[in-house]
Order: C-alpha cells, then structure tokens, then sequence
C-alpha cells in the first residue's frame, strides 16, 4: 500500500543529486578511459576501421586464447560449485563448534591478493613444495607450476567462499519442513535434495556461478603469475599486447571480446536474482541442526578439506618466506628494509607498503563516498531504472582491471586531464573497483531499513533530514565501516590497473611482489614471499576489523 | 489533548478505492475504537490522520486546526505500530527519548519524563535495555510509552495487540483501557477483533469498504450491529435473511413473530445463541452437529433446523445451522428441539 507514495516522498532531486557524483566520477575515471582505449585501437587516421575487428577475431592466436580464457573459465566455476556444495551445506543446515571461527576463515582467500595467491600456490605446487613431496613419496615427479590445472587450482581456492556463503545462506532459506514433508511423502534423502531443495538452491547457485565465471574470465593477477609464458587469459594477453608489443588495434578488440562476455555472465546473474536468507523459518525455528549419525562424517569430511583448502596454500607460503639458504630465519624480511645486492627492486620494499597503505586509505575513502552516494540512488529508484542502473554500476567489476589502467595511462595523460603524475591516479583507479562491492554491500543495508522505522520517527517530530541521519545513517554505520574495510583490503591487493600505472619508483606491494619474482635468484623469491606474507597479514587484518566493527556481510553477492 | 474530526476523506490507490467519503469524530479525550477487517481501509485511514498519507479528497482536523496538509513531523499525532517500529540502535530510553529530543527537550528533563513514561506503562528501570532483548508485551508498552511521552494531542494504534498471545492480550487490554482513563488522552485504536474493539473503545466506528457502516457504543453495535455485515463482523453467528409477511418475518427457520419495527420486506435477523430455547415441546427441531466451549460457556452447532412437523424435509440435515447454548448431557448426533424467544431477536436491513 505504501510504493505508490514512494516518488511523492522522494523527489526526485535528491536522487538525481545522489548520482551526480557517481556518473562524474566514473564517467572520468572508467568510460573515459576505457571508450579512449577501444577508439584508440579501432580508428585508424580519425576514422573508424572495423575491419580490424573481424581480423582479429579471427585470427589463430585470438581463438586460442580466447579458447583457453573460456574453458579454463567453465571448468573453474563447475570445480568451484562441486568443491564448495558441501560447505554450502555445512552453514545452511549444521550447527557445529567452531562454525563463526570456520566463517570467517572462508571469507580469507576471496579477499586476499591475486599476486599472494598466484605466489602461494607457486610454493605449494613448485619442487620444494607439498605436492611436490607427496609426489615425491608416490614416485612421481610432480611439478604443475606454468600448468592450466595450477591456475584452475588456484581460482577453485579463491572462490571457493562465494559459492559456500552464497549458496550457504540460500539453503538456510529452505524450509526444512518443506523437507520433512518430503520425508513423509515417501522421498529419500536424494530424492528430496533433488526435487525440494535444489529446485530452491537454483537461483543462488546460478549468481554465485556466475559472479566465479566472471572473475575467472578475467582473471589477471594468478594467471599472469602461475601460468608462465605460454599460458594466457584474454587478460593477460591485453596485457601482453599493450605493454610489450604495443599492439593496440588487438588489445582493443580482445577488450571488447571480454566486454560481451561480461555483459552476458552480469546479465545471467541479474536473471538469477539470488536471494539472502534468514536462518529462521517463518515459524521463528532455528534451521540449524547438530550432526547425528552418519552425518558426522560428512561433517567432518567437509570441515577437513575446508581447512585443508585454505590452509595449506596459506602456510606454505608463510614457511617458504621464513625459509631461507641458511636455514629457518628472517633473511628474506630483512631484506625487505633495503634494496640490496641481487635484489630486483628500485625501492626498499618496505616503502612499497607504506605506499600501499596511504592509496588503500585514499581509494577506500573514495569509494565510499561515491558508492555510498551511488547506492543512496539507487535506493531511491524503482523498476527498470534501478536494474538497468545496478547494472551499469556492477561493469567496473568485469571491465578487466588492467582495461581500466591502461586506459587511464592513454586517456588522461594530456590536458584538460594530464593525471600522469597526479599522486590521486592510482587511488582514483582501485577507487573505481571497489565500487562495485561498495555499493553491493550498502544497497542491501540500505533497502533493509524499514519504512516503518522512519515513519515512526516522522510521527514522533523528526522533519525529513533528521529521520535520515537519526534513522539511515545510524543503521548504516556498520556496513559503512564494513564497506570501507571491504575496499580498503580490495586496494591493497589491487593488481591489474595498477600495475599500469604505478611509477617506477613508488610501487604498491602486489607490484613490488609481481617484479619481485620476474626476477631470478633465490632472494627475489624469498623476498616475493615474505612480501606476500606480509601483505596476507595486511589484508586479514583489516577483514579483522571489519568483522569486528563493521557488518561482515560484505560485498553481498 | 484535542478532539480529532475526519470529514469526507477518500483515498484511492491505483484505481483502487480504499477509503470512501469518511466521516468520524472524536472527542477530546475520549477513545474511539476503529473496527474493520482486513481490506477495509483503517490502516490508510490511520496513516491519513498520522499525516503519513496524503488523502485524495476530504480533511482532517485537530480541535478547530485543518491539518490535512501539515507533515507527520508537525502534526503532533502518536502513532504505535503494529509491529512495534522501535529502534534497533537506540535503548529503551532512547526510543521513548526520542520524540522529546526532536522536540528540543535538554537532557535533564528528558531523562525525568520518559522515566515517568516507562512507569505509567509499568517498565521501570528498563531505560538501558536493548530492545532486542524485549519480549513482545514489554515491545508493545515501550512503543506505547514512546507515543505518549511527547505528549501528543493524539495517540493511534495501529492493531496494538495483535502480535501478541491470547493471556497476555486480554491483560493488556484491560491495563490499556485504565491508562486511557487515567491520562485522559485522545485515542484512535484500529482493529480487527470485535473483543479488543469493545474493551478499548467508549465508542466503537465500523469501516467497512471504506465506509463508515456504524458508529456507537460497543454494547450498542454489538447487540445491535445495523447490517448483516457489522454482524458478522463484530462476532455474531446466528444471522439470517427473511421477508416482513402478515403476522412476523418469513425465514428458514420458519415464520417468527417478530415486530417488524418499521422494516418492510427483504431483512436480515440476528438471533442471539440467549434467544434460543431448548424446550420439549418447541416448534423447532435440529440435529446437534458439534459441542464446543466460548469463554466457558457450552455452545452446540445445531443443524438442520427446521418446523418440527414439515413433510416436505428431505433429509435430517436439510436446513440453517444455529448456534444454541448447549444444555446439560446433550452429546453430538442427539435430534433436540427448540423455540425462538421472537422479542429477542433483532432486525437488520439488507
């Protein structure tokens, strides 16, 4: 009874008011430069030559790249999807000792760096690592680094938690007596998943697959560090063509190529339109259970290879940093002081990180405030508009990061906008990914106020600014802590755009990393990884504090 | 405190009419229960009068102040919700502070009078409780000690009780009732429950179709509701259609002499379950279909109920149902017979 009122009490000043900043922001910072970087590639003497696009498409190393990005993607997301339903299971139905503590350690490897990724499962899968040692044991000599199974690996970690919390909050929203009425009608236990429950999953399942085909379509960071020379997604091969051949006619069109592909996985997952349960039934029931019988071990089947999955990446790498020549010892962090003899790093590495601290500070503030704004707007817009505009906000995510940095790198070098040297480049880049999870976590906080709470304050004398920040703003607090911790920890690991963009001598960490282990020598190794150690302490801290302060449920996919 | 006065006020939504021409006055002071059942418009009529909504045609008025087109914020018009609306960020103190500080209260003052309204709603000492932590009843006296605290020349009610168990609501009611009494503050209190309306209201506004059907003191529209559709709304069962004849009215259940009172043809008849007499030699004759208990009180479902000695009866279950207070040993399947104490019975138009 209320939504026919809802434009009559908004006008429609403010919401234009809200987006303004939002479409100036990304109209300088992503259209700009990622509409320079395509007709930059595609106009030949000022004059479009589209010719060139059917060239490239279909010339022999496109497909084959384009091939591997697509089955590498599909393969993934269905290893994803199967390794984590079981997870999935765990948080939408047991209650188990330890369930917030193994919640928690989920959400780790979605928001660590790529480049620490990429490094981790180097020492886990190179000669001295444990797979090596287990083949070792069998008799086999095993070594998947620069392998597709390595980069497949890797995106299964990496992943691994927005398929678990996705789909784990959907299955909570399963009424088990719907289950239990199965039960009763003569259904076993597959049969009900089958025909009750997973019918119910669908919908959570297909976003979250869709948001895993997204990320590892465009996957840069892992690939580029663990698939070697000859392994290469579209990404990486932007990448390739734009720094080192300069070739910008193809790296145009390989963008536009992704550009479908993004547009079609968003357009599936807003078909998906995944829900968040509540872990309540309508009757106010808990749908946790504890573990009986046989369940036991499924239970702790599951609990293992969670742990294991994130566990033994994440260790191996913090051993391999405290492993140097001389023995068990902090060489390699040492190091990190100085830019050394044998060391490839134009700056002490140290320095990389306070870099990284004052961008990530920078970005996160950025995006904040104009994701913030943006879901403000969005709020505030009904039907059509709202998804169409949801939509368009969610493009940064897919538009391959490393579009985004060189386009920044051709677009705003010269006046009215020469950025080049600007120390807000860089922060104004990761801003321009972060928004995306800023508004995804804020938009859902925002929508779940309810009217009635600010009626009641109307009622009780607060005029209409009032109720917003006695209301909003305070009931906005904590996913706003949340959102920025969430941006915060995604500039810190930002690779792919600033990798462009970041000066020679002012690196980020993941830069600093991603040259670090370019190199040869035992101490360029050493030090990537006592860099990656450092920068996963970094980023588990600040998740530390988000869960702490802030509302956990970020980047609500 | 005011008096509240609706006049004329409409309200459509899409298309849809909700609220039809509604006229209602409150006296200052007084407690008017809005009776209706889910559809009928109250809850918009309640939103109209908080300044919540916006109606399409008609006013609203505070004593002699037109307020149709003042905002929630200045109208000065409480409002407890249904589901209670209290804030999740703020303590109980700070949810009943909470009007006071809008209103520019200081602190000093503001921490005396809402302690004072948690003690009339009998909640002291709950200032630094989290609202979370509230069962349903103490919600509802927090939402209500957060209405009355900045004084409002009105307080609304929208289904004050509804959320809570059966006990605890006839409770409530009664306590809610000695409040009004006791503040002298001017109530409007929606509902959908004849019960709830007759405890709480000195007068009692049916809202039907978004039109006010009858307005009286709760004895008055209980026993006789103006329609066969108040009836049925405020509780009573034993309702039928009949024709005024020669000699009484013309129904189902046979012809009754009943006075006619100025109705002519096509009526409707309420027959309280007191008006029915089981008695040996009664004209009547019904079949006990079942035997359930109100208030404590034993009440058969009698069906079938027809002349004792029509032939033309097809079956022993052939005929209106009626609801009889049940004598002593009557089980279910016994044939009784009874008589309709016709003076009792009451005629409604249709």
């Amino acid at each position: 009874m209320n939504a026919p009122d809802r434009s009559a009490r908004t006008p429609r000043a403010v919401t234009a008011a809200a987006f303004a900043v939002p479409v100036a922001f990304l109209g300088v910072f992503f259209a700009v430069p990622v509409a320079t970087l395509i007709s930059t590639g595609l106009r030949e003497g000022g004059r479009w030559d589209l010719g060139a696009v059917g060239e490239v498409l279909t010339s022999p190393s496109t497909r084959s790249v384009a091939w591997f990005t697509l089955w590498q993607a599909v393969v993934s997301t269905a290893a994803t999807v199967v390794a984590a339903l079981p997870a999935a299971w765990l948080i939408g139905r047991i209650r188990f000792p330890g369930r917030s503590l193994l919640m928690a350690a989920l959400i780790v490897p979605f928001v660590l760096p790529t480049v620490v990724v990429g490094t981790a499962f180097l020492a886990v899968l190179g000669p001295d690592g444990p797979v090596a040692a287990l083949g070792g044991v069998l008799g086999f000599d095993v070594d998947l680094r620069r392998t597709a199974t390595a980069v497949i690996l890797a995106h299964v970690f990496f992943n691994y938690a927005v398929v678990a919390r996705t789909v784990g909050a959907a299955w909570m929203a399963v009424d088990p007596a719907a289950e239990d009425a199965a039960r009763t009608l003569g259904a076993d236990r597959w049969t009900t998943f089958r025909t009750v429950t997973l019918p119910q999953l669908r919908p959570a399942l297909a976003g979250a697959a869709s948001i895993v085909f997204l990320f590892t379509f465009t996957s840069f960071g892992v690939v580029k560090i663990l698939g070697g020379p000859r392994i290469a997604t579209i990404e990486v091969e932007i990448h390739r063509l734009t720094t080192q051949l300069l070739d910008l006619r193809t790296a145009s069109v390989l963008s536009l190529l992704q550009l479908a592909a993004v547009i079609a996985a968003l357009a599936l997952y807003r078909r998906a339109g995944a829900r968040r349960g509540s872990a309540r039934t309508r009757a106010g029931r808990s749908v946790l259970h504890r573990p009986a019988g046989a369940e036991r071990w499924g239970v702790a089947a599951t609990i293992t290879s969670a742990a294991l999955l994130v566990g033994v990446p994440i260790a191996t790498l913090v051993w391999r940093s405290f492993d140097t020549a001389g023995g068990p010892g902090l060489g390699y962090y040492r190091a990190l002081g100085s830019t050394g003899r044998g060391s490839a790093l134009f700056v002490p590495p140290a320095e990389a990180v306070r870099n990284s601290l004052v961008i990530g500070a920078a970005a996160a503030t950025t995006a904040l405030i104009v994701g913030g704004l943006a879901a403000v707007g969005l709020h505030r817009l009904g039907g059509r508009a709202r998804g169409v505009a949801d939509s368009s906000l969610m493009l940064p995510l897919g538009v391959s990061a490393v579009t985004v940095g060189f386009g920044f790198l051709i677009a705003l070098d010269e006046p009215p906008l020469d950025l080049r040297t600007s120390p807000l480049l860089i922060p104004a880049a990761q801003a321009v990914i972060a928004i995306p999870f800023v508004v995804r976590t804020l938009l859902p906080a925002l929508d779940a106020v309810p009217a009635r709470l600010r009626e009641a304050a109307a009622a009780l004398g607060a005029p209409p600014h009032r109720v917003w920040w006695e209301v909003d703003a305070r009931l906005l607090r904590r996913p706003a802590l949340g959102a920025l911790g969430f941006a915060y920890a995604i500039s810190l690991g930002e690779f792919g755009a600033t990798v462009f963009i970041a000066r020679a001598d002012a690196p980020t960490v993941p830069v600093a990393i991603f040259r670090a282990l370019s190199q040869p020598g035992a101490l360029n190794v050493g030090q990537a990884m006592a860099l990656s150690t450092v920068l996963l302490a970094l980023t588990a801290a600040v998740m530390l504090l988000v869960d702490r302060v802030g509302d956990a449920r970020v980047g609500g996919f | 405190m005011s008096s509240l006065t609706v006049r004329g006020v409409s309200k459509a939504f899409g298309g849809l009419t909700v609220l039809d021409g509604v006229d209602l006055a409150v006296e200052d002071g007084s407690t008017l229960a809005l009776l209706g059942p889910s559809g009928s418009g109250k809850s918009t009529l309640l939103r109209i009068v908080a300044g919540l909504d916006q109606p399409d045609a008609g006013s609203v008025h505070l004593d002699d102040d037109d307020v149709t087109h003042r905002p929630a914020h200045r109208r000065g018009v409480g409002v407890v919700f249904q589901d209670q609306a209290l804030f999740p960020h703020l303590d109980v103190a700070g949810n009943v502070g909470f009007g006071l500080r809008m209103a520019g209260v200081d602190r000093r003052e503001r921490s005396v009078r809402v302690r004072d309204a948690l003690d009339v709603v009998g909640l002291s000492g709950y200032e630094h409780r989290d609202p979370a932590t509230l069962s349903g009843g103490e919600a509802q006296r927090v939402a209500l000690a957060r209405a009355l605290a900045p004084r409002p020349a009105v307080v609304l009610l929208d289904e004050p009780l509804a959320a809570l168990d059966q006990l605890l609501r006839e409770r409530l009611l009664v306590e809610l009732r000695s409040l009004f009494d006791d503040l002298d503050v001017t109530v409007v209190a929606v509902t959908h429950d004849p019960t709830e309306a007759a405890a709480l209201g000195d007068r009692i506004a049916v809202l039907l179709d978004g039109r006010i059907a009858q307005v009286g003191a709760p004895g008055a529209v209980i026993a006789a509701p103006a329609s066969a559709e108040v009836a049925g709304l405020v509780g009573q069962r034993n309702v039928f259609d009949g024709r005024v004849v020669e000699g009484g009215v013309e129904t189902s259940l046979g012809l009754l002499a009943v006075d006619p009172a100025g109705h002519a043809g096509p009526v409707a008849l309420l027959v309280p379950p007191s008006a029915v007499v089981p008695t040996p030699d009664g004209p009547l004759r019904g079949r006990v279909r079942g035997l359930l208990y109100r208030s404590g009180t034993p009440v058969a479902i009698v069906a079938g109920v027809g002349p004792r000695d029509d032939p033309d009866r097809m079956s022993p279950t052939d005929g209106p149902t009626l609801d009889v207070l049940a004598e002593p040993g009557w089980v279910v399947g016994d044939e009784v017979t009874l008589r309709i104490h016709a003076a009792s019975v009451h005629l409604m138009v249709r």
